[in-house]
């Protein structure tokens, strides 16, 4: 073996023990890289009892009861299988609206109504201008009642 | 033309972030020819060293 | 072509041919990101959720993308000069280090002012993708902190490369963090399944300043890798008659 081959071999095995190495790390810690839980689980009751954590869903329809002149809100959280009341008391973000992704960091209380100390709303990685994204979701409408028709 | 400049609301984060690039890339190119300088600086008076001593 | 890469790594040819390449590097780059920032901020149709905010797009994403860019020109060439014992490789990877490290600053500032009015947050602890870049930070400060801590440059040279090559492992974190765990931060736009999801008209102002950065990158990269070569070289013959040549 050429001296260069064996650099290359120790600088490749070096690479492999470093990745296998970080892999195991990221697997025993894999829970605390959930950066928020999901609906689901909280309803299961399989999220932190005694300490705050964040939670991740969309903000049902519909849902959102606010107070005029008030900062209290309260709305419902989904992911789609399960819901989950949430009580916030501040300031909203821009992007805060029924149907965003948003999540919400805090605890339950003793009802299972989740109190929020802060709510930060996610955004998806489409970006397009308003009139397309208005023509899209008329086209999907139009698509989900044709097929309603054809179903009846 | 205001109203173009205001990014509907959000021009102050718009405008600073784009304000931020540039000083960044400023500062990239102020900082390579700093170095640079130095370096030509470094050789120069070891040249001249040399020379005057031989 | 192996005697063009042969006679490119030998330093005087280096220094000789990179000084060619760093005016049209720099001219394309100013370019491209002159015509991508006016289409970015002016051109570009504001988004149907983030109004004009999302035009911060612009300038996070290239700098987000230069500083993988860099750490991967890093961490290759540190591998390079370890194996072939190249000096013109661990020149580059000395050189693409502060380079990178800007970028990721600017990534990371940038993203926060893009985060304040969007998520409602300037930083979140605990956030894969910001923590994974965030580390990056880290890995160049040490990389150069090392590099700047040993004076004897063959083994500032070794020891720099082989914290640049255990740093690499994080590259594909901060890639794939989106996806594997779950994330404040959105997932990848550009590149996706099904192709970029985003509308052509602010597509191609995105692809520009991608683009441009990448030229003005190359520009500077190339600067400073032969301030960087000078300076290892500062006794060979060659900077010396280059040198004389130029005072006389």
């Amino acid at each position: 073996m050429t001296p260069r081959k064996q650099r290359m071999l120790a600088v490749g095995l070096a690479g492999a023990g470093v990745v296998i190495a970080t892999v195991l790390t990221l697997r025993a810690f894999e829970e605390n890289m959930m950066f928020f839980v999901d609906i689901s689980e909280v309803v299961q009751g399989n999220a932190p009892a005694d300490r705050n954590f964040r939670v991740g869903g969309l903000v049902v329809q519909n849902s959102v009861e606010r107070e005029p002149g008030q900062l209290e809100v309260k709305f419902t959280l989904t992911d789609t299988k399960n819901n989950l009341d949430v009580y916030y008391a501040g300031i909203l973000p821009d992007l805060f609206r029924e149907g965003q992704g948003i999540i919400a960091h805090g605890r339950l209380d003793a009802n299972g109504v989740f109190v929020a100390d802060t709510v930060l709303a996610k955004h998806d990685e489409n970006y397009m201008p308003p009139e397309v994204a208005d023509s899209l979701a008329k086209h999907a409408a139009e698509k989900a009642a044709a097929t309603a028709v054809n179903q009846e | 033309m205001t109203e173009m400049f205001a990014m509907g609301n959000y021009g102050a984060y718009v405008w600073s972030s784009f304000g931020l690039t540039a000083i960044v890339m400023l500062a990239c190119v102020a900082q390579a020819r700093s170095r640079q300088r130095t370096v030509y600086q470094q050789i120069e008076t070891r040249l001249k060293a040399m020379e005057s001593a031989e | 072509m192996w005697t063009f890469f042969h006679k490119l790594a030998s330093p005087p040819h280096f220094y000789d041919i990179s000084a060619r390449f760093i005016p049209w590097f720099a001219v394309l780059g100013l370019l491209l990101i002159g015509y991508g920032t006016v289409a970015g901020l002016f051109f570009a149709p504001a988004d149907y959720q983030q109004g004009d905010a999302f035009r911060i797009i612009y300038v996070h994403v290239p700098a987000a993308y230069l500083s993988m860019m860099a750490y991967s020109i890093m961490a290759v060439s540190a591998a390079i000069g370890l194996i072939w014992r190249m000096k013109l490789a661990h020149a580059v990877a000395a050189g693409a280090a502060p380079l990178g490290a800007w970028f990721t600053f600017l990534a990371l500032a940038t993203g926060s002012i893009w985060g304040r009015p969007m998520w409602g947050t300037w930083w979140e602890w605990g956030d894969p993708r910001l923590t994974s870049e965030l580390i990056m930070l880290f890995l160049y400060f040490g990389y150069m902190a090392l590099r700047a801590a040993i004076d004897d440059t063959t083994k500032a040279d070794k020891a720099s490369a082989v914290l640049a090559l255990v740093g690499a492992v994080n590259i594909p974190i901060i890639h794939f963090s989106v996806e594997w765990w779950s994330s404040l931060h959105q997932g990848p736009t550009l590149v996706r399944e099904g192709g970029p999801a985003i509308e052509p008209a602010m597509l191609y102002p995105l692809l520009a300043m991608i683009f441009g950065f990448t030229f003005f990158f190359g520009a500077l990269l190339l600067a400073r890798v032969r301030t960087e070569v000078l300076s290892r070289e500062h006794r060979a013959r060659w900077v010396r008659n280059m040198m004389m040549g130029e005072s006389a």
